[in-house]
């Protein structure tokens, strides 16, 4: 009899995790890896696979596992993904791969992105194996390394390119470092992953800012194909009276200080944070959780506001469980009006009540504030997390350059060609902010397009 | 890479240096900043270019030593290196032939508004400067401001060294008696106030540099967030310098004092460390 249940992940226990940083799934052990894989029923024609935004071989990569041949699994999944610790830890797998999974009908779906992580983290042992064709004298360079970047950077250097990776921080990995915090992606991890795309050859040149430094254009002399994956780094705020009063960070400030800066390890590390007992986290998505959850372990109370109900929230189901486990609030169907302060620090917001009216653009009902219904919370320290837009620079200072109106680079989706011949974009400049793996998709579609446009010479 | 080729101390607590930073070097236009780490535990600060030599590739930057992370580059010695050297940050300055312009410069915005007032000389401007300091002893570069300005006035709080009173002293009476095309103000935000809520009776454009707390400095924490006219603006990205009557400066004043208990214990740490 087949297990209807996929094999449980061990966690950290909530009331342990809430005080410390390291990581909150454990992965499975080498025999859960075989029960669940176990479970795949190799369906002749796989519908995972399209639910896999880069396309991996699922099938083939979980039977790989079944004859225990984990290095090979590896190199199957890297065939297709660049960052399968990172990939397996971070995807919204119930929403691609694990949706689509047969199983899922009846029962669970295989558990796809615990599998991959397993062979992914078996494997690091293994000093990863540098499979390359021969260099060729093309150039390109790529803008920001997060998944985009990162993933274009390690398959056209793999293709024989000489890759130069700009970075404006002083670290590499762009949302992967500064973004999602340690207890869901552990900074070994992007580190061991990074230094798999140096090894390839590409060089990489952090404290670059392409749009002021070097302009874009200035990098089209000198480079063959340049691509663009500069992320979406502007952080939307409310717009509501107060604001601006002390104790109310965006989620990019705030995790920016704890990930980047390590503000929770002050004075040892040298930027600081303020954060108060009573933490109000204004948003529903992966960070809204992740400031939550980052809050909590600084030891603070902590709601989350949403203007939505549960069933919208954008979040990972496995994240929402998981801030619930560790005492987060939840308070739908609000959104701040205005801040309210003392001696300049935010001590109260003022709420309206929503309810949910017609389906908006994005499938969602969209909130509608209900009539003379305002409350008001007690907070100490805000955080808004409602989303951010495409960093601004490149598009400032770049001619020619075709740009939306949220300020997105404009691409031909099957290629990521922009409107500059040479100059490719993908991620979160394109479609503004989503997920790590769709990011990686469409740098892995521009990877190719360069091949192309770099072989036949033909735009 | 970042390595520190000079070095001198300016007066009691500031400090000139030059560093190795060939693509900023080439880059940075006047007003624009750049973004330091001193080492890799440390906080990303904001500072100023005063001078780049694009053929040497090399700039050179000025700070007041006055928390732990400006005390600890005042402690790096030539031939050591910086561990983050990025920019330029922010837009450069509209230059342009404006007319009469009147500089105020205060503290380190001394040396900030160097570049800036060498453009607006070579734009044909005629330019007054007017040097505020508490006492002598912290004056610096009045030299060097003096060889890019028409007229040099030279404040200082207790009187040991030109007009005693605060720089809104002259510039007063300049209004009073010229015309005046363009203000620009650099120092310390309650300078910048003082200024501006001067100019704002004579209705004369007045820029100020605003150097609120950063961490990336390319528009992505919001951190260096400020009113203008009513409306959030990122001093990173959409400035620095922005028109001094629309500025609310009491905010930008709270929000510049959001870690000064941080920062007082970073301080201290340093200098029992130091003991």
């Amino acid at each position: 009899m087949r297990r209807r249940v996929r094999v449980p992940m061990r966690e950290q226990d909530p009331e342990e995790r809430i005080k410390n940083f390291n990581e909150v799934a454990l992965g499975y052990s080498e025999d859960e890896a075989l029960l669940e894989a176990d479970r795949c029923l190799q369906c002749p024609k796989p519908r995972c696979i399209d639910g896999c935004p880069v396309g991996i071989e699922i099938p083939a990569f979980i039977s790989l596992i079944k004859e225990r041949r984990y290095r090979e699994a590896y190199r199957k999944i890297k065939e297709r993904d660049s960052l399968p610790a990172i990939t397996g830890r971070v995807c919204p797998q119930e929403n691609q791969c694990e949706k689509t999974c047969v199983l899922a009908r009846t029962g669970e779906p295989v558990a796809i992105g615990r599998l991959e992580r397993f062979v992914a983290d078996y494997c690091v042992e293994n000093t990863q194996e540098i499979d390359k064709e021969s260099s060729n004298d093309k150039r390109i360079a790529v803008v920001g390394s997060g998944p985009a970047g990162l993933t274009v950077s390690a398959d056209l250097a793999k293709l024989g390119y000489s890759v130069t990776l700009f970075e404006a921080l002083h670290l590499p990995g762009g949302v992967l470092t500064y973004g999602i915090p340690e207890f869901r992606l552990p900074k070994d991890i992007i580190k061991r992953e990074f230094e798999y795309v140096r090894a390839l050859g590409v060089e990489f040149v952090p404290n670059v800012i392409v749009g002021k430094t070097i302009l874009l254009d200035e990098l089209l002399e000198d480079y063959d194909a340049i691509f663009i994956g500069s992320g979406a780094g502007a952080p939307v705020f409310l717009n509501v009276p107060g604001e601006n009063l002390l104790g109310i960070y965006s989620a990019n400030e705030f995790l920016s200080r704890i990930n980047l800066m390590r503000a929770h390890l002050f004075p040892e590390y040298d930027t600081p944070l303020k954060i108060g007992k009573k933490v109000l986290v204004v948003g529903g998505g992966n960070v809204a959780m992740d400031s939550a959850r980052v809050s909590r372990r600084l030891g603070a109370e902590v709601t989350i506001l949403y203007r939505r109900s549960r069933e919208e929230l954008p979040a990972r189901l496995e994240e929402i469980k998981r801030a619930e486990e560790e005492g987060i609030n939840f308070v739908f169907l609000a959104t701040p009006l205005a801040f309210k302060g003392s001696n300049g620090w935010v001590d109260s917001v003022e709420c309206q009540e929503m309810e949910l009216g017609e389906l908006d653009e994005s499938g969602r009902r969209s909130p509608i504030p209900k009539k003379d219904s305002t409350f008001t919370l007690k907070v100490d320290t805000v955080i808004i997390a409602i989303g951010n837009r495409p960093n601004p620079i490149i598009a400032k200072t770049t001619q020619g350059l075709e740009i939306g109106r949220h300020g997105e680079i404009i691409i031909d989706p099957e290629t990521g060609k922009t409107s500059k011949v040479g100059v490719f974009a993908g991620g979160d400049i394109v479609s503004g902010s989503a997920t790590v793996i769709e990011a990686m998709g469409a740098g892995r579609k521009s990877a190719m397009a360069i091949h192309r446009y770099l072989t036949t010479g033909v735009w | 890479m970042y390595k520190i080729i000079d070095k001198k101390r300016l007066s009691t607590n500031v400090v000139q240096m030059t560093i190795e930073a060939p693509l900023i070097a080439r880059s940075i236009k006047p007003g624009q900043f750049i973004i330091i780490m001193v080492y890799e535990k440390g906080e990303r600060i904001p500072l100023t270019v005063v001078t780049s030599d694009k053929k040497n590739g090399l700039i050179t930057i000025v700070f007041q030593e006055v928390g732990k992370t400006t005390k600890l580059l005042g402690k790096k010695e030539i031939g050591e290196e910086l561990y983050a050297v990025m920019g330029p940050n922010g837009n450069p300055f509209p230059v342009r032939h404006y007319g009469n312009i009147v500089l105020v410069a205060g503290g380190v915005g001394v040396a900030e508004i160097v570049p800036i007032a060498k453009a607006l000389k070579e734009a044909d401007n005629y330019i007054i400067t007017i040097v505020g300091a508490r006492t002598k002893e912290l004056l610096f570069f009045t030299d060097v401001l003096a060889s890019v300005s028409d007229k040099l006035c030279v404040t200082t709080d207790d009187g040991s060294y030109g007009i005693k009173g605060l720089v809104t002293l002259p510039l007063k009476e300049l209004l009073d008696t010229t015309h005046i095309d363009m203000i620009l103000a650099v120092g310390p935000t309650i300078m910048m106030k003082a200024v501006s809520d001067l100019t704002k009776n004579y209705n004369v454009k007045t820029y100020v540099s605003l150097n609120p707390i950063m961490i990336d400095g390319t528009g992505m924490c919001g951190g260096c967030r400020v009113t203008v006219g009513g409306k959030t603006k990122f001093v990173c990205v959409d400035g620095p310098e922005f028109d001094g009557h629309l500025v609310d400066f009491d905010e930008l004043m709270m929000r510049q004092k959001t870690y000064l208990e941080e920062e007082r214990l970073a301080l201290k740490l340093l200098e029992e460390k130091d003991a």
